[in-house]
């Protein structure tokens, strides 16, 4: 038997993944991948959720998940292309620009 | 009461607002246009003021009817806002109305090739409002308020032609001057309320609620006869500043630089009055504080005759009649003093005639001269004809000529003082002479003789340049002119429900001897020449110089704010403000914040995965928290 | 017994395939392996009744998103350097372990929430788009703004000229 709280420690799961990609990678193309593999644990917990309580709000919430995701990454891309042409690197540290 | 009297009311105390409004809002730009709205909308307030006299004529009633609508409401403190009909509320809003619109009529031709027409009118205009706010007030608030929008008025009028430092310098020093004397009103005024009930809640500003309760209070024994006194004093600096009473008169003269009509409307008829006006209305508490009283009397005393001393010695002929406001308004103030409520609204009123005819006359003079120092006038009884007819029948007034307004009111007042006082007696009967000696003088120089104008301001040289002021001038001069004249007859003091006084003809006598003494003098020494008026000064050498100096009042002023207020006060407090607000407060501050963030910024690598980390530790301790707890 | 079966085989591989994703050297590596991410996270979705998400996942998610990455790591063709990972140990162990701490957590919460009780919410494309364009059409149109200024937002960005 499939309970929901197995759907929800798969998203548990992922989740950290995700953040540990976050937290040791350096390249910042890395880190935006890592960011969709969170988002993505999120949106399983939601649809799991959805699915436990037979409500559709869940669902809803995910659709626009998926779309913010889909905004924030074609800016991420942009700002990713724009940092390789100025600074001729993709290394988050070498970007500390906004430090004193 | 029928509701057309109280819209006449309302209107009375609206129609200078709302000419005042149309002026701001699409007369700027066109001087005819705003004097054509200030001119109607203080007309108007004229009329609905004669429909409520026809109406209240004859009636005795003590309070005719009050109308307001509720302005400041708190939890146990609600101001209204409105008006208050009563003789002598109406009195003076018909003084107030009537004066004016002559001036304003007046004004239209005086200030005609004026650059600023607009703004001179909507300032009248706002002024009219403030001043019927003070006379129709229904409580202490809104009389304040109005007590302190006719101080900005007048500063602002003052200051009409504020590129003259004069000017601008006149406008300042008699804002400041009210300025303390108002600070002094406003704790009588809080005082007033406080003392007015123990519960805070039934606490009022209202006039007449607050006279009821204070009386009852004052019976019960409830408040100590001290601080009564001390909240008559206090309510007493208000006139003293308001009415230019010694030693806050110093505002006055220097007042003179704004446009004629101005002083002849602020002060000279209305404004200055108010100080009297408040009162009157006041009555019933200064007339049960006896050492109050005797206060007032004295500084009115005092006033009238210092200041008549001031205007023997002076020049220019606006400030002559300056400080011959200052005396007259004393003699106001000491009549009040002397118990006689009616007597100094009557000589309010009469005052309010002559002066703004006198002065009228002398800005019809300076319209055609440009020139105020009477001793570079002369023979203007030939040039100007209706001018100086108008101002020979405001200087008789002045000067208590029998069968003239002024005769009647001042005689009334000389009847008030003998009864009571001797040496005030005596004193008002020398400031009855010197008045009439400053006011021969005035005529003889600047009128009489042959002109010693000099010849820049006509073509053909002597008096021939000068012209006759044109009909918009002078008619409203005529109009003055007829009511000093009559201004003895209207029965005044009846309608504010004073017995009519008996005519002492012995009184009567000896003011009228005084005058003729002055006369005489004046006679003497101007026209005859029979003593050079260069010997008298030698003669007194002493007191004329101390009176040219102006008892050294400004001078000892400009001392006190000089060396006391700016070196002692300022300095100490700008030490305080070097050494302990910016030394230690502000940059000790500065230095706080610049070590806290250097230490910081060493958090702030601008690297986002740390930040991210740190984040992550926040998250952390707090999921902690709330799964250990 | 079949579910289970399904749920046991889509979600390790889906694991496995987000521990390559932050593993790998090499970014494409890393992209490909979440398109398989992707692809088990729709067959649960699936599973779970939300249809018309799993048609989303596989549109927007692999097929668009997914797609612009390799665009970028393509059109960047990274250098070496670039592509290095090392970090100081410290914080990789460091973040690692955080990581490890809050998935304690998460799973102590959802230890302590215990089991939702079970009900039906299918997630077809007639049921969405009703609850779509009724209860939550106002959210939906604002996504527009979203979208347009993450639009506005990338050219901008990307059309800048480098400033020397």
């Amino acid at each position: 038997m499939v309970t929901p709280t197995h759907y929800l420690v798969v998203s548990a799961l992922l989740f950290c993944i995700g953040l540990a990609g976050i937290l040791t990678r350096r390249n910042v193309l890395m880190i935006l991948l890592c960011i969709e593999l969170m988002f993505n644990a999120a949106n399983l917990a939601f649809i799991a959720y959805a699915d436990a309580w037979g409500n559709l709000g869940g669902q809803m919430a995910v659709f626009f998940i998926i779309v913010v995701a889909a905004a924030e990454v074609t800016v991420g891309l942009a700002i990713a292309i724009l940092l390789s042409r100025q600074l001729r690197t993709l290394n988050a540290d070498e970007v500390s620009l906004l430090k004193w | 009461m029928p509701a057309d009297l109280v819209s006449c009311a309302w209107a009375i105390l609206l129609s200078p607002l709302a000419a005042a409004a149309l002026i701001l809002l699409a007369g700027v730009h066109r001087p005819k246009l705003s004097a054509a709205a200030a001119i109607a909308g203080l007309l108007t307030g004229f009329l609905c003021a004669v429909r409520l006299f026809l109406h209240a004529h004859g009636r005795h009633d003590a309070l005719l009817f009050e109308s307001s609508v509720s302005w400041i409401a708190l939890p146990g403190l609600t101001i209204p806002f409105g008006v208050l009909i009563d003789p002598l509320s109406l009195l003076m809003a018909l003084i107030v109305t009537g004066v004016g619109s002559l001036i304003f009529i007046y004004a239209a031709g005086y200030m005609a090739e004026d650059a600023a027409v607009s703004r001179f009118y909507g300032l009248l205009s706002l002024f009219a409002f403030s001043m019927l706010t003070i006379v129709l007030a229904t409580n202490w608030i809104q009389l304040f308020i109005g007590w302190e929008l006719v101080g900005f008025s007048s500063y602002m009028l003052i200051g009409h032609w504020y590129a003259k430092p004069s000017a601008a310098e006149a406008g300042k020093k008699a804002f400041m001057v009210n300025r303390v004397a108002d600070f002094g009103f406003m704790l009588g005024i809080l005082a007033l309320w406080a003392a007015s009930s123990p519960t805070v809640s039934q606490r009022s500003f209202h006039f007449l609620t607050l006279e009821r309760q204070l009386s009852s209070a004052i019976q019960a024994g409830l408040i100590p006869a001290g601080t009564l006194t001390l909240i008559g004093l206090l309510l007493f600096c208000g006139p003293l500043g308001k009415s230019a009473q010694f030693p806050l008169h110093v505002w006055l003269p220097d007042a003179m630089e704004g446009p004629t009509p101005v002083s002849a409307l602020i002060h000279a008829a209305t404004m200055v009055a108010a100080g009297v006006y408040l009162l009157c209305r006041a009555f019933w508490l200064f007339s049960g504080l006896p050492e109050v009283m005797t206060v007032i009397m004295w500084v009115g005393g005092a006033t009238a005759f210092l200041s008549a001393c001031l205007a023997l010695v002076e020049n220019d002929l606006k400030r002559i009649l300056a400080y011959s406001t200052l005396s007259q308004l004393g003699y106001m103030v000491m009549a009040v003093g002397l118990g006689g409520r009616a007597e100094g609204m009557y000589h309010l009123g009469t005052h309010a005639f002559f002066k703004a005819l006198l002065f009228l006359s002398a800005g019809s003079v300076m319209h055609a001269t440009h020139e105020l120092d009477i001793w570079k006038l002369g023979g203007l009884a030939r040039s100007m004809r209706w001018t100086s007819a108008c101002f020979l029948v405001g200087a008789l007034a002045l000067a208590g000529f029998p069968g003239l307004s002024g005769f009647f009111s001042k005689d009334e007042i000389l009847v008030l003082a003998r009864g009571h006082h001797l040496g005030i007696y005596v004193l008002a009967t020398l400031t009855a002479g010197l008045t009439a000696f400053y006011t021969a003088r005035v005529w003889f120089v600047a009128f009489t003789g042959s002109s010693r104008l000099s010849t820049r301001h006509g073509a053909g040289g002597g008096h021939h340049g000068v012209q006759e002021s044109p009909p918009i001038m002078l008619v409203p001069l005529f109009v003055l002119a007829a009511l000093s004249v009559a201004g003895g007859y209207l029965g005044i003091p009846r309608f504010l429900g004073a017995s009519h006084a008996e005519f002492h003809w012995d009184v009567a006598a000896t003011s009228v001897a005084a005058a003729l003494t002055g006369l005489t003098l004046a006679w003497l020494i101007y026209k005859r020449q029979a003593v050079s008026a260069q010997q008298v000064v030698q003669a007194l050498a002493l007191p004329y110089s101390f009176l040219q100096r102006r008892y050294w009042i400004d001078e000892m002023y400009g001392w006190y704010v000089a060396t006391v207020q700016q070196k002692l006060i300022a300095g100490l407090c700008a030490w305080v403000e070097r050494v302990v607000i910016i030394g230690a407060a502000v940059n000790g501050t500065a230095w706080l914040t610049r070590g806290a963030g250097l230490l910081l910024r060493r958090c702030q690598t601008g690297r986002v995965q740390t930040y991210v980390f740190v984040f992550l530790i926040g998250v952390a301790g707090l999921l902690t928290i709330a799964l250990t707890r | 017994m079949a579910e289970a079966a399904s749920f046991y085989i889509f979600s390790g591989l889906m694991l496995l395939a987000a521990l390559s994703v932050v593993s790998n050297r090499r970014p494409i590596y890393s992209v490909l392996s979440l398109l398989v991410v992707m692809f088990c996270l729709a067959a649960l979705f699936v599973m779970l009744g939300a249809y018309f998400i799993a048609a989303l996942q596989i549109l927007l998610y692999a097929g668009a998103v997914l797609v612009l990455f390799l665009f970028v790591v393509m059109l960047l063709n990274l250098s070496p350097e670039a592509l290095s990972r090392t970090r100081i140990f410290t914080l990789r162990g460091a973040g690692t372990l955080a990581a490890l701490f809050l998935f304690v957590c998460l799973a102590r919460i959802l230890a302590s929430v215990g089991e939702p009780p079970t009900g039906e919410a299918r997630g077809t494309v007639e049921a969405v788009g009703r609850e779509l364009f009724s209860a939550y059409l106002l959210p939906f149109e604002l996504t527009s703004f979203i979208i347009l200024a993450a639009i506005i937002g990338a050219v901008t960005l990307a059309k800048r000229e480098p400033s020397k």
